[in-house]
C-alpha cells in the first residue's frame, strides 16, 4: 500500500454568503499517485469547492470550519502563502471547465503556454517554445507552429481544451485537477478529450481529480470515485465496485436514471423523491449528532 | 468617411443659420460713432451682409470647400491663417491633457485594482468620487489660487515668458523646442502648461480611473487570470499583461467622448489662463460678432470631433484581437 499523494480528512466548510450554510460536511478522500479519482454529484454538491480547496483558491466567501487537505504530508490549508504558491501551478495544476474563458483572448497561444514553463521551471524563451511545441504534438495538435502563433478565437473549442490540457501537464505535475473539463464541449469532442486526459495521465503517471456530474464519464475514466450530495460523501470506492454493486439507494437510483440524472425530464428513470427525502433526513441526523 | 463628411456639412449649415438668428450685428461693432448710414451700407455690402441668407450661405460654402474661410471682421486677417496660428497651441494643450489624464487615471486604476479588498481601496474610491465631481474650470480657479497666488511657483498666464522671444518656424512650439533640444524654452512652455493641463486632465483622469478599474476588476475574475496566477505570475503582471488589454475597450470609447468634451473645455480654460489658443480666440470672436471667424473655428472644432471619433474607432479595432487578427 503506497502512502496517499493527497489525503483530505473530515473537511468541512460553510458559505458565508448563504447564512453559514454548510458546503462541505466532513468530506474525506485519499488519492494515490497516478490514480484518477472521480468527484460526482449533482450541481451544488460541493465538487468544485473540493477542487478549489485542493488548488488553494477557495473564494473568500467560503470558510473552512475543520479538517485538513494533505498533499505529500503538507497541509495545504495551513501552509504559508509562499509555500503554497510553489506547489500550485507546478505540482498541482488545473484543467478548467470552460475553454472559452480560460485562455486570454488578446494573447497568442505561445505566451500563454510558455510563461508557466518560464516562471515555474526557469526555462529560457527558446527552451520553453521547444517544450510547448512538443506538448502540442503530444496532445495531437496538427501544425503546432501555427497554433502557437494563433489567438484563441482562431481555434475551435476542442483545440483550446487540448491546449489547456497541454498547459496543465506542462510543468510535470503530480496532481491535475480537472473541473468538468468536457461539460462545455460537443459530445463527439468530449470523448476525444476524455481519452486524451486518460492517455496523458498514464504517460506521465499523474494523479487526477476528475470532477463531473456524469456517471458515464466516471465509468470511462476513473479508477475510484466519491459520490457527493449536499456536501456530504454518500458513497466512495473503486469505480467498478460502485457501479456494479452500489451500496447506497441514491447511487442505485443515479445509475438507473442514466447519464442525465441531473435533468429529471431527460433521464431514463428520474431519481425518486423519496430518496432525496431520505438523503436530507440522514444529513440532518448526522448534523445533530 | 462619407458619414463624417455629411456630418461636417450638417455642422456648417447649422452654425451658419444659428449665427444669423442670434442677435448682434458685426458691422455695429466695427463702425466708429461718426459713421454715416452710407458708410454702414458700404461696409455691409463689402462683407456681403446685404445679400439674402441663402445667397450668403452658397457664397460662403463654395469658398469654404475651396479652403477659403474669408477674412476675420475684427482682426482684418485671413481666417485660415489665424486658425493655423492658434490651433497648434490648443492641440498641444489638449493632447498634453489627454496624455496626462489617461496615464494618471490608468495608473490609479491599476493601483486600486492591486489594492482591492484592502482598507486603502476605500480611500482611493472616496478620492476618485470627489475628483469626479469637480469640473475643469473649478480646478483652474483652485490651481490659480494655490499655485499662482498663494505659492506663486507657476506662471499664471500665456504660453511663454514674454521676456524670452525665441523664433519658431512652426506653430507647434512644444514639439519644436523639443526637437531642437532647446530645453530652456521647453521647460518654460511646460511651466505655462502645467495648470491648464491639470485643469483639463484631472476630470478625465477621474473618469478613466473609475471606468478602467471596473473593467479591470471584471477581467481579473476571468479564468485565464486564475490560471496565470496559478502559474506564479505576480499581481502587477496579472493586471498589466493579462487583464489590461481585455479591459481597455470601454475606457477607450469613453476617453474618445471625453476628449471631445475636453476640446470644448479648452475654450474656458484658455480664457482663464490667457493661453493664446483657438478657444481663447473663439471667445473674442463671439464678443465681436466676428461671423467668418466664428464659423471657421466652429467648423474646425467639428472636424476635430469627427477625427477623434474616427481615431477612437480605429484604435478599438486595433485593440480587439478578433478584428485585428481575423
Ligand atoms: N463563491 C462562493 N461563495 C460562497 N458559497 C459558494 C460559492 N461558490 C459556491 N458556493 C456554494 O457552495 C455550494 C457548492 O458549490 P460547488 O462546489 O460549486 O458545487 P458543484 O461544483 O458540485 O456544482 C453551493 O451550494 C454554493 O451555494
Ligand atoms: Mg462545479
Amino acid at each position: 500500500m503506497t502512502s496517499p499523494l493527497l489525503s483530505i480528512k473530515a473537511l468541512s466548510a460553510v458559505s458565508t454568503r448563504e447564512a453559514h450554510q454548510p458546503v462541505l460536511r466532513a468530506v474525506s478522500l485519499d488519492l494515490r499517485p497516478g490514480e484518477v479519482h472521480g468527484l460526482v454529484g449533482e450541481s451544488g454538491a460541493g465538487k468544485s469547492t473540493i477542487a478549489k480547496a485542493v488548488l488553494g483558491i477557495l473564494p473568500r466567501t467560503v470558510k473552512v470550519t475543520g479538517g485538513s487537505v494533505r498533499f505529500e504530508e503538507r497541509d495545504l490549508l495551513t501552509l504559508p502563502p509562499r509555500a503554497l504558491r510553489d506547489i500550485m501551478g507546478r505540482e498541482i495544476t488545473l484543467i478548467p471547465q470552460d475553454p472559452q474563458t480560460a485562455l486570454n483572448p488578446s494573447r497568442r497561444i505561445e505566451g500563454q503556454l510558455t510563461d508557466g514553463l518560464r516562471l515555474r521551471l526557469g526555462l529560457s524563451a527558446a527552451a520553453a517554445r521547444a517544450r510547448a511545441l512538443a506538448l502540442l504534438e503530444e496532445v495531437q495538435i496538427r501544425d503546432p507552429e501555427r497554433v502557437l502563433a494563433s489567438y484563441p478565437h482562431q481555434l475551435s473549442g476542442g483545440m483550446r481544451q487540448r491546449i489547456l490540457i497541454a498547459a496543465a501537464f506542462a510543468p510535470g505535475p503530480k496532481l491535475v485537477v480537472a473541473d468538468e473539463p468536457t461539460t462545455a464541449l460537443d459530445v463527439t469532442v468530449q470523448k476525444e478529450i476524455l481519452r486524451l486526459i486518460r492517455r496523458m495521465q498514464r504517460a506521465h503517471d499523474t494523479a487526477v481529480i476528475f470532477v463531473t456530474h456524469d456517471l458515464g464519464v466516471v465509468a470511462k475514466i476513473c479508477d475510484s470515485v466519491t459520490l457527493l450530495y449536499a456536501g456530504k460523501v454518500i458513497e466512495a470506492g473503486t469505480t467498478a465496485a460502485m457501479l456494479e454493486r452500489p451500496a447506497h439507494p441514491y447511487t442505485r437510483a443515479l445509475i438507473a436514471a442514466g447519464p442525465r440524472y441531473d435533468r429529471p425530464e431527460a433521464s431514463l428513470t428520474p431519481v425518486p423523491d423519496a430518496i432525496f427525502r431520505q438523503l436530507r433526513q440522514d444529513i440532518e441526523q448526522t448534523e445533530r449528532a | 468617411m462619407l458619414t463624417a463628411f455629411v456630418t461636417l456639412i450638417g455642422v456648417a449649415i447649422v452654425i451658419f443659420c444659428l449665427l444669423r438668428i442670434v442677435p448682434g450685428d458685426p458691422v455695429a461693432m466695427m463702425i466708429s460713432p461718426s459713421a454715416t448710414p452710407a458708410d454702414i451700407a458700404a461696409l455691409r455690402a463689402r462683407y456681403g451682409l446685404d445679400l439674402g441668407l441663402f445667397q450668403q450661405f452658397v457664397i460662403w460654402f463654395k469658398a469654404v470647400t475651396a479652403g477659403d474661410f474669408g477674412a476675420s471682421i475684427s482682426l482684418r486677417r485671413d481666417v485660415v491663417e489665424l486658425i493655423g496660428e492658434r490651433l497648434p497651441a490648443t492641440l498641444e494643450l489638449a493632447f498634453a491633457a489627454l496624455v496626462f489624464g489617461v496615464l494618471a487615471g490608468g495608473t490609479i486604476a491599476v493601483i486600486t485594482t492591486l489594492l482591492r479588498r484592502t482598507p486603502l481601496e476605500a480611500v482611493f474610491e472616496f478620492l476618485n468620487g470627489l475628483f469626479l465631481a469637480v469640473p475643469d474650470f473649478v480646478w483652474a480657479l483652485a490651481l490659480v489660487l494655490v499655485l499662482g497666488v498663494a505659492f506663486p511657483v507657476l506662471p499664471l498666464s500665456g504660453r511663454l515668458d514674454p521676456a524670452s522671444a525665441p523664433a519658431f518656424v512652426t506653430p507647434f512650439y512644444l514639439l519644436e523646442s523639443l526637437v531642437r533640444l532647446d530645453f530652456a524654452t521647453f521647460s518654460d512652455l511646460v511651466a505655462h502648461m502645467v495648470m491648464p493641463v491639470l485643469a483639463l486632465g484631472l476630470p478625465l483622469a477621474a473618469i478613466v480611473a473609475r471606468i478602467l478599474k471596473e473593467s479591470l476588476l471584471e477581467a481579473m475574475g476571468q479564468d485565464y487570470v486564475l490560471l496565470a496566477r496559478l502559474k506564479g505570475m505576480s499581481p502587477l503582471r496579472l493586471v498589466l499583461q493579462e487583464a489590461l488589454r481585455n479591459a481597455v475597450g470601454p475606457t477607450l470609447t469613453l476617453t474618445g467622448v471625453q476628449f471631445t468634451f475636453m476640446i470644448g473645455g479648452t475654450v474656458i480654460i484658455e480664457r482663464i489662463f490667457a493661453y493664446p489658443g483657438l478657444g481663447n480666440m473663439a471667445i473674442d470672436a463671439v464678443i465681436n460678432r466676428d461671423l467668418p471667424l466664428i464659423q471657421g473655428i466652429v467648423l474646425i472644432f467639428g472636424a476635430l470631433f469627427i477625427l477623434i471619433n474616427i481615431a477612437t474607432d480605429a484604435l478599438a479595432v486595433l485593440l480587439d484581437p478578433r478584428q485585428a487578427h481575423g
